[in-house]
């Protein structure tokens, strides 16, 4: 049972959550070619170790989190929200 | 003591002033308070408690703990039978009964033990030989079968429900002591004294751990048991830490009472989350294999010592204890003192002195039980320099026990990947080292003296204390060493040129013989042996066998047991019922149920429900109390499309997209254009995945400039929020736009038929309600029955009709003014039967339609794609394959045949040979009451401009088998929607 630290809840069970995937995968343009959509989409790494991921809290404040989590021991050494916020001028 | 008790006078942990009736295969026998059910048996000097499992040999009570392998019964009977419960760990209840296992007609006279003389046939690998048919296998099943089926197994689970109850707790604690033995209750005192909130979690029905196995145990117990209860720590009896889990998470499974009654609870999961964790588990004593050794009155040393001392009873007049190590010492002199006559065999050469009134024979080893049924006597033999046996006398005995050393239980260190590591200087596996806040203590670490593990435990708490930042004094740890009379690495006792039946894990009945047959085979490593043979599997869990079977496979192989390895310990500890598990998540809590605001208003209207997902919708509305779900749905599709029906579709998802750039967005995830929607109108929309799949539809209501209402089906309703979250949170953080699900806030009613109008007409007010002042596709806010409703002219069924919205808190009376208008129009209530059906007349597509598989072409959508803009799934929706001519695309079907109806789920061939999946499905069907004939939907290779017109064959063969269909267009009523726009 991994615990994730969301910022804004706190220390919380892995149950509430719903693992969202690889981070690190930047996707493209809605315009750009089918070609970069497939890479986004399809190609992914299988790091052993330290992996950057989205996870969200889908039974809590309903944040997409960055984690940063080791695949091999479960450790997990980062949570920060995916959006920043729109700063002072929203 | 008389004569058919071996209950000492006086001792023992247990209330003497009060008897306890129990059962054990139909005789009645008596025990008291503080007894297992193993020691109740044994102290009636029952001597057989159950048979091996391949070759029913009698067996007997051989341990006093977790690690039994002799003494598994079915305790219970009924809904309640449960098998396989280890004796020893089951305290004794009045009215207990209890079954041997494994025999036929009893455990006494068994037949079964006919597999014991033909033994030769049920070796390793026994099974897979005999299915391959190899050494003449065939034959020598079929003569074995029927008593081999009879045998193979265990207990039998009741085929009946579970009636107990279950439930799941949480709980988190600073430190979280396993085990309460001197190493437990030493750390746990600790901990507590530097002000920690400490968990102690005891698998046996009694504190103390070894203490209780003391002479003066129970006192020493009850006073270190009462220090740490005065420090505040809490104590969790019966209480078995199955497992550890990721994030320091660990389960326990809590035995809260046998006897429950009303809605107690049978046993309780908890999931704990301590700071550390402390292992004071202990050691397990190592048999010793020898012939026979699964004799009935053969039993570990210190079982026999826990039984004398803990449960006061004296198991045999005339014992001999065969030790390697010094343990068998301090079973000799208690047995000693409680008047039998004891000769201890110590196979090592020095040792320490002999008990008083004991007679040590040193250098001299077990080699074969003697006796059919019961123990009547040990050969022994006499242990050369160089590790020969030979034969040197038999000893007449009723008793004997046996000590091959200690095994340290490093099951949970190694639950968390930490593989146990051989200790040749202590003859046993440690717990390796880990990283994780887990501190092992005690024997559990090496220790074998009592001192020693109590200031090993404290050494842990302190450490852990320390780790959590709070002072406490620095204790060194005592580290396992070899004292002055070293346990003897001894295994198994062996004659040259005999053949012993020497057993290694009784409880499978895997003996010396079939390591060394599984080596022979091939099976080397320790993990193939195991499943090979079968060792350490299943209840056992590797307690009891496992380091003998490592070490004679590594004699086998000639590598050390270091090399060897040893199999990997996985949760849990020991059997865990199902039940435990499943905690409160059963029957109609084993999902959510989820109720729309007007669940008591359509039951009110007898509805007949159904359950969609997690909710639970209106399936029909029966108008006699026999009226069948095909006639109502019938009747109510008629009514509807004559004149007007009401649909409770609280169901579907509501999404409020909100803000600024809530029109690109909605751009960017549908198909169509969003954009330009007008305020006040609505637009029916599909989303595709990343993929280019098609994901959802649904309409989307533009409320005003800002603010947007999208709907979704009731099935990815969830889904679809998060994707919405997903896109706004990582991929466009530039747009302004705030979602929230109001799914729950608000009840929806479809008002659909021609009269739908007049229904509204006569209830609504502030609203103009003309075909020109609110066409179709139209949203309007308006007042029903003094409530704010929004009004949103959309149609599934392809009638002319609205959908109400209405706060979830008020739709009852709306539902009520509704329902008041369309009665006296001769109009009906309509459930999700009806709403389906009309669906399919129409050709809208739905869940299983949105399959996951198909495209907006396929689904016959494709001219919604917007050429202006891009939107999320546009770009692989180009590729290749999602435009073959061969995929699967929507039309409709109709039988050749009068009267013959259709089967969703069906096949679609291209003739009546039937051809791997064929070429299509069909996917949903209605009777059609409009056009008098059934009629489906479906997907078929090249789609309508393929088949148009063309018959197939509809294969149904588990259900109606064959039936000619004719493909057609999916639009069966008012292609051109003239009736929802009028
Ligand atoms: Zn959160």
């Amino acid at each position: 049972m991994i615990i994730i630290p969301c910022p804004f809840c706190g220390d919380r069970d892995h149950s509430e959550f719903s693992y969202g995937g690889d981070a690190t995968v930047k996707y493209p343009a809605l315009d750009a070619s089918a070609e970069e959509w497939y890479n986004a989409v399809y190609l992914r790494k299988n790091p052993r170790g330290a992996h950057t991921e989205y996870w969200h809290h889908v039974g809590g404040c309903r944040s997409w989190l960055v984690v940063e989590r080791d695949t091999l021991t479960h450790e997990i050494s980062s949570a920060k929200y995916a959006h920043d916020g729109y700063g002072d001028s929203a | 003591m008389s004569a058919s008790s071996s209950r000492l006078d006086a001792g023992g942990i247990i209330n003497r002033d009060e008897t306890l009736k129990f059962q054990f295969d139909g005789k009645s026998y008596e025990g008291h308070p503080g007894d297992s059910l193993a020691s109740a048996l044994l102290a009636n000097n029952v001597k057989i408690v159950g048979r091996g499992f391949k070759y029913h040999r009698p067996r007997g009570v051989m341990s006093a703990g977790q690690e039994e392998g002799g003494a598994i019964l079915t305790v219970g009977t009924g809904a309640r039978r449960e098998p396989n419960v280890k004796a020893t760990m089951q305290p004794l209840y009045s009215g207990l009964e209890s079954f041997g296992q494994n025999a036929w007609p009893s455990v006494a006279r068994d037949f079964g033990r006919v597999n014991d003389i033909g033994s030769r046939f049920l070796g390793a690998g026994f099974y897979y030989k005999t299915f391959f048919g190899v050494r003449g296998g065939t034959k020598d099943w079929m003569l074995f079968e029927k008593i081999i089926r009879k045998a193979a197994g265990m207990g039998t689970a009741s085929r009946e429900p579970d009636p107990a109850h279950y439930e799941t707790a949480h709980t988190s604690c600073d430190v979280l002591v396993v085990g309460s033995g001197p190493a437990g209750l030493a750390a746990a005192t600790q901990a507590a004294e530097a002000g920690l909130d400490v968990v102690v979690a005891e698998q046996d029905f009694t504190l103390g751990g070894d203490y209780l196995s003391q002479p003066d145990g129970a006192h020493r117990a009850v006073e270190a048991v009462a220090k740490v209860e005065s420090l505040g720590v809490s104590v969790m009896l019966r209480t078995q830490v199955f497992g550890l889990y990721d994030g320091c998470v660990a389960g326990l499974i809590e035995s809260v009472t046998d006897q429950e009654t009303g809605m107690q609870v049978r046993q309780r999961m908890w999931i704990v989350r301590p700071r550390q964790i402390i292992i004071a588990t202990g050691a397990i004593e190592r048999p010793i294999a020898f012939g026979n050794n699964d004799r009935p009155g053969i039993m570990g040393s210190a079982g026999l010592r826990t039984y004398l001392n803990r449960y006061a009873i004296k198991p045999g007049q005339e014992a001999v204890i065969a030790t390697t190590n010094d343990s068998g010492y301090a079973t000799a002199a208690d047995l000693k003192a409680s008047g039998a006559q004891v000769t201890l065999l110590d196979a090592r050469t020095h040792g320490p002195d002999a008990p008083e009134g004991v007679e040590v024979l040193r250098g001299r080893v077990p080699v074969k039980g003697e006796g059919w049924s019961e123990l009547q006597g040990l050969q022994i033999g006499k242990l050369s320099e160089s590790g020969e046996v030979s034969v040197e006398k038999s000893i007449g005995c009723d008793l004997a026990a046996v000590s091959g050393g200690w095994s340290p239980v490093v099951n949970l260190t190694s639950h968390r990947g930490v593989k146990p590591v051989w200790s040749e200087e202590m003859d046993c596996f440690l717990p390796g080292e880990t990283k994780e806040p887990i501190k092992v203590c005690g024997s559990a670490a090496g220790l074998w003296d009592e001192e020693e593990c109590r200031l090993s435990g404290a050494a842990a708490a302190a450490e852990a204390a320390r780790d959590l930042g709070v002072n406490a004094p620095v204790i060194e740890r005592p580290e396992p060493r070899r004292t002055n009379t070293p346990t003897m690495a001894l295994y198994e006792v062996t004659l040259p040129g005999k053949k012993l039946k020497s057993f290694v894990d009784p409880q499978h009945d895997v003996t010396t013989g079939d390591i060394r047959l599984a080596h022979q085979e091939g099976f080397v490593s320790v993990e193939h042996m195991k499943r090979y043979t079968t060792l350490g599997m299943a209840t056992d869990q590797g307690k009891v066998g496992n380091v003998i079977g490592i070490a004679l496979m590594a004699a086998a192989t000639g590598a050390p047991v270091s090399k060897t390895g040893t199999t990997t310990f996985r949760p849990p500890y020991s059997p865990i019922s199902i039940g435990a598990i499943a905690g409160r998540s059963v029957k109609q809590h084993f999902r959510p149920n989820r109720l729309t605001p007007l669940d008591a208003w359509n039951k009110k209207h007898n509805a007949v429900m159904t359950q969609a997902g997690l909710w639970w919708r209106p399936w029909y509305y029966p108008i006699t109390p026999t009226e069948s779900v095909d006639d109502a749905y019938e009747r109510e599709m008629k009514i509807t499309r004559e004149s007007v029906g009401l649909c409770d579709v609280s169901s579907l998802g509501k999404i409020m997209v909100q803000g600024p750039d809530a029109g690109e967005f909605l751009n960017r995830l549908y198909v169509n254009g969003f954009g330009k929607l007008a305020v006040g109108k609505a637009r029916y929309g599909v989303m595709l995945r990343d993929d280019g799949i098609v994901y959802d539809d649904g309409t989307t209501w533009r409320l005003s400039e800002n603010d947007f209402l999208m709907t979704t089906t009731t099935a990815n309703a969830a889904g679809v929020m998060a994707k919405l979250e997903e896109y706004l949170q990582t991929r466009w953080p530039e747009l302004k736009v705030s979602v929230a699900s109001v799914s729950d806030q608000w009840a929806g009613i479809a008002v659909a038929g021609p009269k739908s109008r007049d229904v509204l007409e006569a209830v609504t007010t502030e609203c103009d309600l003309s075909n020109e002042a609110f066409p179709f596709m139209g949203i309007r806010e308006g007042v029903i029955a003094g409530k704010k409703v929004y009004l949103a002219r959309i149609s599934f069924s392809g009638e002319r009709a609205y959908e109400v919205y209405v706060r979830s808190g008020d739709a009852e009376p709306v539902a009520d003014a509704l329902w008041g208008a369309t009665e006296p129009l001769g109009g009906c209530l309509y459930g999700t039967e009806a709403l389906g059906a009309m669906r399919v007349e129409k050709g809208h597509v739905a869940g299983s339609e949105l399959d996951g598989r198909t495209t907006l072409e396929d689904l016959g959508l494709g001219k919604m794609a917007s050429s202006k803009k891009a939107y999320i799934g546009k770009a692989l929706a180009t590729r290749e394959g999602l435009h073959d001519a061969d995929r699967r695309q929507l039309v409709g079907i109709i039988p050749t045949g009068d009267g013959k109806r259709l089967r969703a789920g069906a096949l679609l061939m291209a003739d009546t040979e039937q051809q791997g999946h064929g070429e299509g499905e069909i996917t949903a069907v209605t009777y059609s009451v409009e056009l008098g004939h059934w009629i489906g939907l479906g997907l078929i290779k090249g789609g309508v401009e393929r088949w148009d017109g063309k018959t197939a064959i509809s294969a149904d063969p588990v259900r109606d088998g064959n039936t000619e269909v004719r493909i057609v267009s999916p639009h069966f009523l008012d292609p051109k929607g003239e009736r929802m726009h009028g």
